[in-house]
């Protein structure tokens, strides 16, 4: 069995994993972990990743969470072109400095915008308290002005003149609150650049392909399973303060 | 001007820069941030790092902040033993994986704990509900579990029989609560891993960078300038 990755499109570390592998030609057998199906949480999975999380990726008899440490693994083993995690001392510490800013940054602010904004109220009909989701959106904007005064600068990506991983995980996850329908990028015309940037970079048809679950989101009908329901709201308390 | 690190020990992120530095005879020159009287928030210190985060590094026009992009950073600039993050393609993603983990699973949780523990109660003059207490301890509990679980197995070490970045950042991070005099290390795993990193590190230097750690419930924090205070307490509503 070669390299198997399992991904939900719906999350957006899945995305810059499967965007990586694609946009390198890594073979790779897709496995499909639906998150809101909860099926992150059976006994078959925790073997694969016992922090129950995706995306996760089985290599033979090695095993690996965490899509950063993915990214960097499949970057290094299919020895893929530099500028994705480059060489380069002061290069590869901007990556490194941005891959690891993001978890606590923009990651968490993108995430509760699309889960306060569309899927809580949409899918799981529990409305957010206006001024929960008021104060969500405030801090993703300070994170959006931090992304395009403290990384991208001038600059034509986020570390440099060449899109690197940091590039994907970054827009991967600015796609999240787009589903919801936040316009991010129509106030700010330096990350829209950036955006377009990054997308001709990856290819529309690859980027497109990439998106195309959470983009459909907003269309989902809501989600009836009483049991179902219950489950996901208690995992995803955490999204609500 | 040589390389200068940010840094105010009371963080877990800067012992982890501290410790790497020191143990790798690494020449750096300390400047030091006190959290406690908010100079992080400095117009000087702003200059160096907009985030108004610790630990920063400077090395002539470079500047760099997170602690994880900085470890590597100084473990390739002055070609630091292998061990630390090891060339072998699986052991070195070992070491990513954690690194990656810890942000949300270790390092906020056990700050969480010292905050509520110690903190809190000592700007504010307010106690934590103890509900809240019960829930921050939960959460460390079962993160731990996946730490001696999936992290640490049965090995010494989290890459196998050495030490890496990887078990000393998990350490520092796990050490935050003893400054609210709580201990996390209960199990006789995770008592046995931490003694062995401490040895490995070598005590003198550790319990040096810990000292400042340790002797936070000594502090008078009457003498918290009154703007910091109030900025501490706008921050910590999140925590109540």
């Amino acid at each position: 069995m070669g390299l198997e990755l399992y991904l939900d499109l719906m999350s957006q570390p899945c995305r810059a994993v499967y965007i990586f592998a694609k946009k390198n030609d890594i073979p790779f057998q897709l496995r499909t972990i639906e998150l809101l199906k909860g099926q992150h949480y059976t006994d078959d999975f925790a073997q694969v990743n016992p922090l129950r999380k995706v995306p996760a990726l089985k290599d033979g008899d090695f095993n690996l969470a965490e899509s950063v440490a993915i990214l960097l693994y499949l970057s290094r083993k299919y020895k893929a072109p530099d500028h994705w995690y480059p060489q380069d001392l002061q290069a590869r510490a901007r990556v490194d400095e941005y891959l690891s800013w993001q978890h606590t940054a923009l990651r968490n602010c993108c995430t509760r915008a699309m889960w306060q904004k569309m899927m809580f109220p949409k899918y799981l009909g529990h409305s957010v308290p206006p001024e929960m989701l008021a104060a969500t959106l405030a801090e993703l904007d300070r994170c959006l002005q931090m992304l395009e005064d403290k990384f991208l600068r001038d600059q034509a990506y986020l570390t440099g003149s060449c899109i690197s991983v940091a590039d994907l995980v970054a827009i991967t996850e600015l796609m999240h609150p787009v589903s919801a329908g936040c316009k991010i990028f129509e106030s700010r015309p330096k990350l829209e650049a950036w955006r377009q940037r990054v997308e001709a970079a990856v290819g529309e048809k690859l980027f497109q392909e990439a998106h195309a679950v959470v983009l459909k989101a907003k269309d989902m009908p809501p989600l009836m399973d009483p049991t179902l329901k219950k489950n996901l709201m208690l995992s995803l308390q955490y999204l609500l303060h | 001007m040589g390389l200068e690190l940010y840094m105010d020990l009371l963080s877990a992120p800067c012992r982890a820069v501290y410790i790497f530095a020191k143990k790798n005879d690494i020449p750096f020159e300390f400047q030091f941030v006190d959290l406690l009287k908010g100079h992080h928030h400095s117009k000087e210190y702003i200059e160096i790092n907009p985030l108004r985060k610790l630990p920063s590094l400077r090395d002539g026009k470079f500047v760099l902040s997170e602690s994880v992009a900085i470890l590597f950073y100084l473990c390739r600039k002055y070609s630091a033993p292998s061990h630390w993050y090891p060339p072998d393609l699986h052991m070195r993603a070992r070491v990513d994986e954690f690194m990656a983990w810890q942000h949300t699973a270790i390092q906020l949780p056990m700050n969480k704990i010292l905050w509520i523990k110690l903190l809190i109660p000592m700007i504010t003059g307010e106690e934590v509900p103890a509900e809240k207490m019960e829930r921050a301890m939960e959460e460390v509990k079962k993160n731990l579990q996946q730490f001696e679980e999936k992290f640490l197995q049965d090995k010494m070490f989290i890459t196998g029989d050495h030490i890496s970045l990887a078990d000393l950042v998990a350490l520092v991070e796990m050490m935050q609560p003893m400054g609210g005099n709580h201990n996390v290390f209960l199990s006789s795993k995770l008592a046995e891993w931490r003694m062995r990193v401490e040895l490995a590190i070598g005590s003198s230097l550790f319990w040096e960078a810990h000292d400042r750690l340790v002797n936070l419930p000594n502090w008078d924090s009457s003498t918290l300038d009154p703007m910091i205070k109030k900025r501490m307490s706008e921050f910590l509503q999140k925590y109540k």
